[in-house]
């Protein structure tokens, strides 16, 4: 046992952190909820991917539940050299 | 009423057929009609903690098959009269169990016992689906340890799920029985307590069994825990959880860092 070790209090805690982060995932996607975004995220990549190159992580996709309203947001940065792809396509 | 139980973990080694071998017979010390029944085709051990891996000659998948009636497999155990194994096979695969042949054995069963306890297999695949498929109530054993604990969010999942009650919008009973705890670590902050397990879980609390060497020793001789050293303090865990099963509020102490004593007197109601 290192002398850090000695002043760590036990790694108990962070096994209990590492463990509620992770099952609130799991529980989401068992229930079939959080993993709507990851679909949907899938699948708005591969129809945009088709006709445009981007980077895949500068795109941001959030959804809003609202009470009457729920929105989704994606947003998706081209970079200027190929948009005159999405010009040409107009 | 009989009852189902189902003796079901997700992960491996964290002491499914200990448990069914010890609260079954604690059960039937107590004057219970019990069978315990194994899941784990191809891989059984249930037999061997009992002490009966000799006497088997018929098996779950013959009376599923109608190669032998459910009389001729069931072993009697010798300590116990009211006490009887109804052991897997160990060369068949798992897709020899039917879905409706184990519910017709379990429907045979619920008239001669008062209680079946079914120790499922490891993991999610079919054979642990059987074994939870017609259970009342699940015993959920789980080891203070990150793995175990995350199997058992899963394996609860899956009791709210695919279980014949909770596709009749019922729900099976779950009870919470964690072993392999360690009071000197979890109290150096080294193990998962009680209480972060039970936080994280959200699930009532059957029973803790400390780590022993004296569950090593019974399975090491084919005598469940309970029948081969009655004051050690794993067996009075297990006596207690099984008091709790039928009903009875005993009070669950946590085993402390003390050497052999349990003395904090733990504040949460039992399942």
């Amino acid at each position: 046992m290192s002398l850090f070790d000695f002043f760590r209090r036990g790694s108990a805690p962070v096994a209990r952190e590492r463990l509620q982060i992770l099952l609130a995932h799991e529980r989401a996607a068992a229930r079939g909820q959080s993993d709507l975004l990851g679909v949907l995220r899938e699948e708005i990549l591969a129809v945009i991917s088709r006709h445009i190159s981007f980077e895949p992580d500068r795109v941001q996709i959030k959804m809003d539940r609202g009470k009457s309203v729920s929105t989704l947001e994606v947003d998706i940065e081209i970079p200027n050299g190929i948009s005159g792809a999405f010009a040409a396509a107009q | 009423m009989a009852q189902v139980l189902v003796v079901t973990s997700g992960k491996g080694g964290v002491g499914k057929t200990t448990s069914t071998a010890a609260l079954g017979a604690a059960l039937a010390q107590d004057g219970e009609r019990v069978v315990v029944v194994d899941f784990d085709v191809g891989l059984r051990n249930l037999d061997l903690v009992m002490g009966a891996e000799r006497r088997v000659v018929f098996d779950l998948i013959n009376v599923i098959h109608g190669v032998a009636k459910l009389q001729q497999a069931l072993i009697r155990d010798k300590r116990l009269e009211n006490l009887c194994l109804l052991p897997a096979s160990q060369t068949r695969d798992k897709d020899a169990l039917t879905e409706h042949g184990v519910a017709r054995v379990i429907a045979e069963l619920r008239t001669k016992f008062d209680w079946i306890i079914c120790d499922s297999p490891a993991g999610i695949e079919r054979g642990a689906t059987l074994a939870m498929r017609n259970a009342d109530a699940a015993i959920i054993v789980t080891n203070p340890e990150v793995s175990s604990v995350r199997d058992s969010d899963r394996i609860i999942g899956l009791l709210d799920s695919k279980t014949a009650k909770a596709e009749r919008g019922e729900r099976v009973a779950k009870h919470l029985l964690i072993t392999r705890y360690h009071p000197s670590r979890a109290a150096r902050g080294e193990m998962l307590s009680i209480d972060d397990v039970l936080e994280i879980l959200s699930t009532p609390l059957l029973g803790i069994i400390p780590e022993s060497e004296e569950v090593l020793r019974a399975s090491n001789v084919g005598t469940p825990v309970t029948l081969n050293n009655t004051l050690s303090a794993p067996a009075l865990a297990y006596f207690d959880a099984a008091r709790r099963l039928k009903g009875e509020e005993i009070p669950l102490v946590v085993p402390s860092a003390s050497r052999g004593i349990f003395n904090r007197l733990f504040g949460r109601k039992a399942a």
